[in-house]
């Protein structure tokens, strides 16, 4: 889960990073109280989990409550690379001296925890590392000791911040570090860190990542989950505890096993090149055991996406049997009825697959076909989203 | 030969007294896997019955090793003590560990990763994974083992139901081993390490190696590729309709901006002479004609 800036900025405070007077707004008119209660110039900050948004105005600088009032007007429902901003950030203004660059995160190559520094902050630090590399340190962090002051103050050295300021960007750096282990984050990054012109080290924004799975041990990050950017169906299926991505396609699919599922979008989407582009609707993976009410649920979800014109259900019986997976569809088409509306193609091999494609043979259910390979279901299967859609052949 | 995992392979399975565990090791008996003691702290000295077959449960890895002469443990804990049983069967010198687990903290996984490396005495499967097989010989997590049997192909790959599938689709010609890395972010064994294993397999004639959105471990496995393997590979990547910051399934599924896309991965595969199929049944076909078969 990523975090939104306001939501960084108040964990750095928690963690003892420091961070500048800062209030979250979602009306104009939150956002001229925000200013008068943190008093004098403030800058408003559209709250998107995206770059860029200074370039896209989203970012504007008031001098008082009422100008505060207006720009926060402007840049609430802005559309900033496809998000709705609807939360400003309204913040104290810091005359800047120096911007630097501070970062932990999980180096997945390197299976191991990497802090990247620079005395380059405040632009893309991908700019800074592919341009000027030698300006950007980057040191491994070993995971059974952690960062400690001495090393703090090296890393510092290495990245040759100014020695005046050293001590404090070290402070800041274990500080950030006891964040990223608290918190479970695989990425905690200031950028910019700045010295302002009074000589104070302050965070001035942020990006958090947690580990989703590490959910269980913090009850409170469920709070910061942004509900009001999850698609509606995606809700649904959350609630339902069903791993769902929502797409743009017609074939509505249904899998087992994460590989196997993103497999059979691409399978999808190349055999509807022959269709007139068709493209697969959906992410879904049932898991391990394809109950009838998991293969319900995750059929109503599917149904329920106004562009699915074909579902396909693509299921390798590896511990699962066929023969269950088979009942399972039936009960669930009986448990939608009428709901169930749409060309059902199912593709059933390995673990009981005779008495699994039997079952589903006997009942011959007028939306069910059976293919028996995954190329040919899947060329199916968009042939049937291509024919019912209209899109031309 | 095999990699990894053999006939003479003596297992402890982390967690047998609990559903996940007694089912998994009932499916392992079965196949042949030696399944020689169970593992749960505080059930040390309960005895839990195979049809048949008693198999001792202890309260540490050290304790089971004493007493049984394992040499691999399969953990099948909750991801919350998933760290704790990694770290008792390294202490224990276990030289392979295979975490089923899914669901594991990253921080969790990469201390314990750490930890083995600096024991320098076991090697750590997973987490996220189906473990391995290797047929007709041993079969340590939860792959189906009547899919197919012993053959000259090894297969390396990140997803489990990938890997039945293509064990599936050449199950005439048969597997040396079949290994699944796993889907996290960090994984004990990776591409690399199954490709120079199998690469030494004097058994293993080809190599077929599944990878999928995420990271840059195929880059690199490219990259090795051309300067370790001369046995022919043949790749299958997953994920080319995946939309940017998306999770798909699989922890380590996404692609963050423009890195750890499909078509990257295929690219640099192809780019050392790997080929690559459009679908599962195509990378199994192209793997036939190179064996003539």
């Amino acid at each position: 889960m990523d975090l939104f800036e306001y939501q960084a900025r108040d964990l750095f405070e928690v963690h003892g990073i420091p961070v500048l007077p800062a209030q979250v707004a979602r009306t104009p008119e939150e956002a001229r109280s925000a200013a008068k209660a943190i008093g004098g110039r403030v800058v408003i900050k559209a709250q998107v989990k995206t770059g860029g948004r200074g370039k896209a105005g989203g970012v504007k600088v008031a001098e008082n409550s009422d100008e505060a009032f207006e720009k926060a007007s402007a840049i609430l429902g802005m559309d900033i690379k496809g998000h709705r901003v609807n939360a400003v950030m309204v913040a104290q203004a810091a005359p800047i001296d120096s911007e630097y660059y501070l970062a932990i995160l999980l180096d997945r190559a390197q299976r191991s925890f990497l802090v990247m520094a620079s005395v380059s902050g405040g632009m893309d630090i991908e700019e800074v590392a592919h341009k000027t590399p030698e300006k950007l340190a980057k040191v491994l962090v070993d995971p059974l000791k952690g960062i400690d002051q001495a090393q703090a103050l090296a890393i510092a050295t290495q990245a040759n911040f100014p020695a005046d300021i050293r001590d404090s960007v070290a402070k800041v750096l274990l500080d950030l570090w006891k964040c990223f282990v608290a918190e479970d984050a695989t990425l905690v990054e200031i950028n910019p860190l700045v010295k302002t012109k009074d000589g104070k080290i302050i965070a001035l924004d942020g990006k958090v990542t947690f580990d989703d799975n590490a959910i269980f041990r913090h009850a409170d990050h469920e709070a910061l989950v942004d509900h009001d950017a999850k698609d509606p169906l995606e809700a649904m299926a959350k609630e339902k505890d069903l791993n769902y991505v929502k797409l743009d396609g017609e074939v509505g699919i249904i899998g087992n096993g994460a590989g196997l599922v993103m497999s059979t979008l691409d399978v999808v989407a190349y055999a509807g090149e022959k269709f007139g582009g068709v493209k697969p609707a959906n992410f879904l993976d049932i898991g391990g055991g394809a109950s009838a009410q998991i293969m319900a649920d995750g059929l109503a979800i599917i149904l329920g996406d106004k562009d699915v014109k074909s579902v396909f259900v693509n299921v390798f019986g590896g511990i699962t049997a066929c023969d269950a997976v088979a009942n399972g569809i039936l009960q669930a088409l009986e448990i939608l009825g009428p709901k169930a509306a749409k060309p059902i193609v199912v593709r059933l091999d390995g673990n009981n697959v005779v008495e699994g494609r039997r079952i589903l043979n006997e009942a011959a259910h007028p939306l069910i076909q059976q293919v028996d390979t995954m190329d040919g279901a899947a060329s199916r299967a968009a042939e049937l989203a291509s024919s019912s859609s209209g899109v031309a052949k | 030969m095999a990699i990894f995992l053999t006939e003479n392979s003596r297992v402890l399975v982390h967690g047998m007294t609990g559903s996940e565990g007694s089912k998994h090791t009932k499916r392992m008996l079965t196949s042949g896997t030696k399944v020689v003691g169970g593992v749960t702290p505080g059930k040390g000295g309960q005895v839990v019955d195979f049809d048949g077959l008693a198999i001792p449960v202890f309260n540490s890895a050290s304790e089971a090793v004493a007493a049984t002469n394992a040499d691999t443990s399969v953990i099948f804990v909750p991801a919350k003590f998933t760290k704790a049983a990694v770290i008792d069967a390294v202490d224990a010198e276990v030289a392979l560990i295979v975490v089923i687990t899914e669901g594991v903290p990253v921080h969790d996984t990469t201390e314990f990763f750490a930890y083995a490396q600096k024991s320098g005495k076991s090697r750590l499967i997973g987490p996220n994974c189906p473990g391995l097989i290797s047929p007709g010989k041993s079969n340590v997590g939860i792959i189906p083992a009547d899919i197919t049997g012993a053959g000259p192909i090894g297969l390396v790959s990140k997803s489990g139901t990938l890997t039945y599938q293509m064990m599936y689709e050449l199950r005439d010609i048969g597997f040396s081993t079949a290994v699944g890395i796993g889907g996290d972010p960090v994984v004990g064994t990776t591409h690399i390490d199954c490709l120079r294993a199998f690469q030494d397999d004097p058994e293993t004639k080809a190599i077929v190696m599944i990878g999928e959105i995420g990271g840059d471990a195929e880059e690199r496995a490219a990259a090795f590729i051309k300067e370790y393997v001369t046995k022919p590979v043949v790749g299958y990547v997953a994920g080319f309709t995946a939309p940017e910051g998306k999770t798909m399934g699989h922890a380590g599924a996404i692609v963050s901006g423009s890195s750890g896309t499909a078509a990257a991965k295929r690219d640099a595969l192809e780019a050392v002479g790997v080929r690559v199929g459009v679908t599962p049944s195509e990378s199994a076909q192209l793997l036939r004609s190179i064996l003539g078969k």
